[in-house]
């Protein structure tokens, strides 16, 4: 099962974190800190995987992609495979564009850098972000892996979302930047 | 008007995913909703409960009705309250032919019940019958249930009959691209499907031949179609690597695994070495020699920066460590010990080297010397038992009646301390075991004077005044070194620092110190005969027998009660009686039989099975497996064993819920690890003539490689067979510290008697890849024989050290004595396992030698006193 999805910076501070089990808020944060801490010493060029008990109890691992500013972490448990983990957060090769930042600049071009462009676009597209996550992992576990159909999903609900009277709960601020894009 | 509002109500709840609830109930939920404080809540929902009990009982209540009921009960539930008067109403839902009623009976009893309750048996049934529905919204409402209602005691009433074909023929499906292109991920069939699968064949597999061997096609036919230029490629490769390693491979698959894997060990991607390590941690259980092969991939990977595949590194030489290579490991693991500051680790990588150490020393002093290493530098994270018995091994010395070779190493020990005690900041737990050893130990040679000793331990004491632990093994240990000096009537000069350290603990806030203190000094008044008997010489592993009952109080006991004292009540009883006074002072004479019993009854037969079936009836073969590595005498054979075990008892329920093929699995299951161990029992070759082939394969590489590299290759993997023999000729005379004395008897036999099919697994080997030394073979048999579980591995390393040092020349005359110690004299091993260090007298001697003040813990100091009189 997977434990928890985060994305981060390198100043460590998070951008998008769904723990998959119930935690209270210190300690998510702790966690975050300690997984940071951990990730920051590491060398370039190494590999992905990091055996974390430390942090997450017995038989913990983590895999991590290191993409510009960001990290993005999965924190998982030995019934799920770390190449396979891997592969969720960076897709078929090195240089692609991992499925769910794909989704954040909406699949526009997979060319157009996100060096400069997706910490904001993560930042400004939060509630989004959970969107597109929760449609590829719900409850710890895979869902849905095509990225064309987790697109028409996030999609439909944006929609849904925009028609619904619910939008006036939402701050303006949040739905003018959905709009925006 | 009224009731215009409230349809208008309705139909917005409706629209907004209610289901035409009624106005009650809506109610409700407003009601709860407005609550202003818990009080206010609990009051509502009381009332809500009172209404609900008094409707449920009223006849004939319509279905759409009691679906609201059912949901209200619901409500009160999540709200904290009990509504399990309710809970019947929601069982019989289930029933119903309405695919709402029955999917909302089913959610209701997925939220009453958990697996244990009573109820569940009614469910079962009905969930049998749902499974068989050609509705898979049906199916599915009852597949929720039974991941949150069946436990292992009714799981084979809904379990298929043959699981495994039943996963082998979807995982083929998934291969052969029958699913819908939309499930493809990377051009891959739904891979995260194929890795579930794989996961489950490797359970279902294990240690079940008849069952690995149906996976063998669809498995060989995975690694042939695996594109391993993908990551999701390459994670299905390792997932069968996983997998073969887990069910009882054939050749074939053996071959396709380690190709595997040295696809991953040269791979540039320490992603994907790390899975290379990772496998070949795992195949090297099944064939020992496979890690020859790549004996420089894994050299590489220990020493990359990368701390991730250094440490799974670490991993797999724990796993492959014997006597012949364990110096080398386990330097190389302290050295890595001492340079990394994460905590968490260090004290992980501790234990493994103490546990490497303890099993394969290969001699005392080296053991004594490694233990030094890791309590200088993680003392304060081990494990407080292993200095327990680092202090028992120093004084029980190892297993053999000389005395001399005892002796040896205690001054050795004692020397390598004095040494030792001059560095700065030792953690505490090394110093305990210091202040001990010198107490013990100090003076008993000859070499140290008591002042020498006494004034370093005086030294501890002042160097660590804050650590009152350390402090007190100090004290203790002064006092046995002027005990010892006094009993062989040698005049004492206490040391001036030493007089002021008495001093100054007499009147130390910690009553123990203090104690300690008193102690030292009566001590220190009383004649050599007296002394003598307190602490006698070297006593600290003679038995000492505590009356836990105090009988030699009873005269005193006695005396007191006719003088008048009150007869001790135990609390248990005392606090009984305050709550049961009242009426015990008005019906006490009442026979019981009479009374009205509060408690509930007995629960009825069948529900006092799952103890014993609990392992049983889980169709996973692994517990069998399990108990066929720790079966006593492997000799007895299936059919004893079959008819000796609890399973009998459970045939009512079998046959109730339809599951003949059960028996038949175990049977079969325990056949194969059977076979394995045959093979170990047939080797003929002798010892050095096969182990030159990989010695010449090293050599081939030898032009590019390193130098430094290779070297250490050799003594890692034991690549020939001459460094072998030379530690088997060194370590001939001594017995490998506690590993070999601790080892049960019960493993010895295993080897001896030759099941008919050894030639299945034999195959591999004879067929496999590169040497066929038959101590190889032992060594890794016996190894895959204690697949899963850290427990039994830790019994085939043991075994596996066994081999190499007790034999001489071949393989036959090491089974002949085996055989001979197995059958012939079980005492001797009585005597020995009393001393190993997983034995359980001898932690309880530890135990009690520890509290009457041979090493000092505060939990019972006045025992001191009644001691010294």
């Amino acid at each position: 099962m997977i434990k928890a999805v985060m994305m981060m910076n390198t100043q460590g501070k998070p951008r998008l974190a769904k723990f998959y089990d119930f935690l209270p808020v210190e300690k998510q944060q702790e966690l975050i800190r300690g997984v940071f801490s951990v990730l920051s010493s590491r060398p370039e060029n190494v590999s992905n995987f990091l055996e974390i008990d430390s942090l997450f109890g017995p038989d913990s691992r983590l895999v991590y992609k290191h993409y510009a500013t960001l990290y993005f972490v999965l924190v998982f448990d030995g019934s799920e495979n770390e190449l396979a983990m891997l592969d969720l957060i960076q897709g078929k090769y090195d240089d692609d564009f991992s499925l769910m930042l794909a989704f954040v600049v909406l699949v526009e071009t997979l060319d157009k850098c996100f060096s400069n462009v997706c910490e904001l676009d993560i930042v400004f597209n939060y509630s989004k972000m959970h969107t597109v996550l929760d449609e590829i992992v719900f409850g710890g576990q895979v869902l849905e892996t095509r990225s064309d159909e987790v697109m028409k999903a996030v999609e439909e609900i944006s929609k849904l979302e925009a028609a619904s009277n619910s939008i006036s709960l939402v701050p303006k601020s949040v739905s003018g930047w959905r709009g925006g894009r | 008007m009224e009731q215009l509002k409230t349809i208008g109500r309705e139909l917005a709840m409706g629209s907004q995913g209610g289901f035409g609830q009624s106005k009650e109930f809506l109610d409700l939920v407003k009601s709860i909703g407005e609550a202003r404080s818990k009080a206010e809540e609990d009051r509502i929902v009381l009332s809500e409960i009172d209404i609900l009990k008094r409707k449920l009982l009223e006849p004939d209540i319509p279905k759409r009705k009691m679906k609201e009921y059912i949901i209200r009960l619901v409500y009160i539930e999540m709200l904290g309250h009990d509504a399990s008067f309710g809970y019947i109403h929601a069982v019989k839902m289930t029933h119903d032919d309405n695919l709402l009623l029955k999917r909302t009976g089913y959610l209701a009893v997925t939220l009453f019940l958990n697996e244990d309750h009573d109820l569940i048996i009614l469910i079962v049934n009905t969930i049998q019958k749902d499974l068989r529905s050609d509705n898979y919204l049906v199916v599915c409402a009852a597949l929720n249930a039974i991941c949150r209602l069946i436990n292992e005691e009714t799981i084979p009433a809904v379990l298929p009959q043959d699981l495994v074909s039943s996963f082998v023929s979807i995982l083929k499906q998934v291969t052969e691209r029958r699913l819908p292109k939309s499930y493809d991920y990377h051009q891959m069939p739904a891979p995260f499907i194929q890795i579930k699968l794989l996961k489950i064949m490797a359970l279902l597999g294990s240690g079940d031949k008849s069952a690995s061997e149906i996976m063998y096609m669809v498995l060989g036919d995975l690694f042939r179609k695996c594109d391993s230029s993908t990551n999701i490629g390459n994670a299905i490769l390792y997932e069968c690597i996983r997998s073969i390693s887990c069910i009882i491979p054939s050749p074939k698959l053996l071959e396709a695994a380690a190709d595997a894997i040295s696809k991953f060990l040269k791979s540039d991607s320490h992603n994907l070495k790390y899975m290379g390590i990772d496998g070949l941690g795992r195949l090297i259980k099944i064939s020992p020699d496979i890690a020859e092969q790549h004996q420089l991939a894994v050299i590489d990977c220990l020493e990359d920066p990368d701390d991730t595949l250094k440490r799974k590194t670490f991993e797999l030489l724990y796993k492959m460590t014997k006597s012949s290579n364990v110096e080398v490991i386990v330097d190389r693991m302290i050295d890595y010990m001492i340079s990394i500051n994460d905590n968490h680790y260090k004290t992980e990588i501790a234990s493994r080297c103490v546990e490497l150490a303890e099993q394969f020393a290969p001699s005392n002093q080296w053991f004594i010397q490694i233990m030094n290493k890791v309590f200088e530098h993680a003392g304060d994270l081990v494990n407080i038992k292993v200095a327990h018995n680092l202090m028992r091994l120093i004084a029980e010395g190892f297993g053999e009646d000389d005395d001399d070779a005892d002796s040896k190493l205690r001054l050795s020990a004692v020397e390598s301390y004095l040494q030792i005690m001059s560095e700065p900041k030792l953690p505490s737990l090394f110093l305990q075991v210091i202040s001990w050893v010198l107490g013990e130990y100090g003076t008993a040679d000859g070499k140290y004077s008591a002042s020498y000793i006494s004034g370093k331990l005086c030294d501890v004491a002042d160097a660590y005044s804050s650590d009152e632990t350390v402090k007190g093994y100090a004290v203790s240990a002064l006092m046995k070194i002027y005990a010892f000096e006094i009993a062989s009537g040698r005049k004492v000069d206490v040391l001036p620092e030493c007089q002021s350290l008495i001093e100054e603990l007499l009147a130390s806030h910690s009553t123990d110190l203090q104690q300690r203190a008193y102690e030292l000094q009566a001590l220190l008044a009383l004649d050599a005969r007296a002394v003598e008997s307190i602490l006698p010489l070297d006593a600290s592993c003679e038995d000492i027998e505590v009356d836990k009952d105090l009988s030699f109080l009873n005269g005193y006991i006695q005396q007191a009660i006719e003088s008048g004292a009150q007869p001790y009540i135990s609390e248990r009883e005392r606090s009984g009686m305050l709550e049961t006074t009242d009426y015990h002072s008005q019906d006490h004479h009442e026979v019981p039989s009479h009374a009205l019993r509060f408690e509930a009854y007995e629960r009825p037969k069948p529900s006092s099975l799952p103890t014993q079936a609990s392992t049983e009836l889980v169709p996973v073969p692994e517990p069998s497996y399990y108990s066929e590595a720790h079966q006593p005498i492997s000799t007895s054979s299936v059919s004893e064993r079959e008819s000796s075990e609890i399973k009998l008892r459970l045939d009512g329920v079998k046959q109730k819920w339809g599951r003949p093929s059960y028996q038949s699995s175990t049977s079969a299951s325990s056949t194969p690890p059977q076979a394995a161990n045959g093979t170990s029992s047939h080797p003929d070759v002798g010892v050095g003539s096969s182990s030159l082939k990989p010695r010449s394969s090293y050599e081939s590489k030898k032009p590019e490689i390193d130098p430094e590299k290779q070297r250490l290759a050799a003594s890692l993997f034991g690549g020939s067979s001459s460094s072998r023999s030379d530690r088997k000729s060194s370590s001939g005379g001594h017995k490998p510290a506690k590993g070999t004395a601790s080892k049960p008897p019960k493993e010895n036999p295993i080897p001896v008697q030759p099941p008919p099919d050894l030639l299945d697994f034999g195959e591999p080997t004879a067929t496999g890849v590169t040497a066929t030394d038959p101590f190889k073979e032992l060594e890794g048999l016996m190894d895959s024989s204690s697949q899963d579980g850290g427990s039994t591995d830790v019994m085939g390393v043991l075994y596996s050290d066994a081999a190499p040092v007790t034999t001489t020349t071949s393989v036959d005359s090491l089974l002949s004595e085996l055989s001979d110690s197995s059958k012939g004299n079980p005492g001797t091993y009585q005597s020995q396992t009393s001393k190993g260090p997983n034995s359980k007298e001898a932690l309880e001697k530890d135990a009690l030698v520890r509290q009457m003040g041979v090493n000092p813990t505060s939990q019972n100091p006045t025992l001191f006193k009644d001691l010294l009189g």
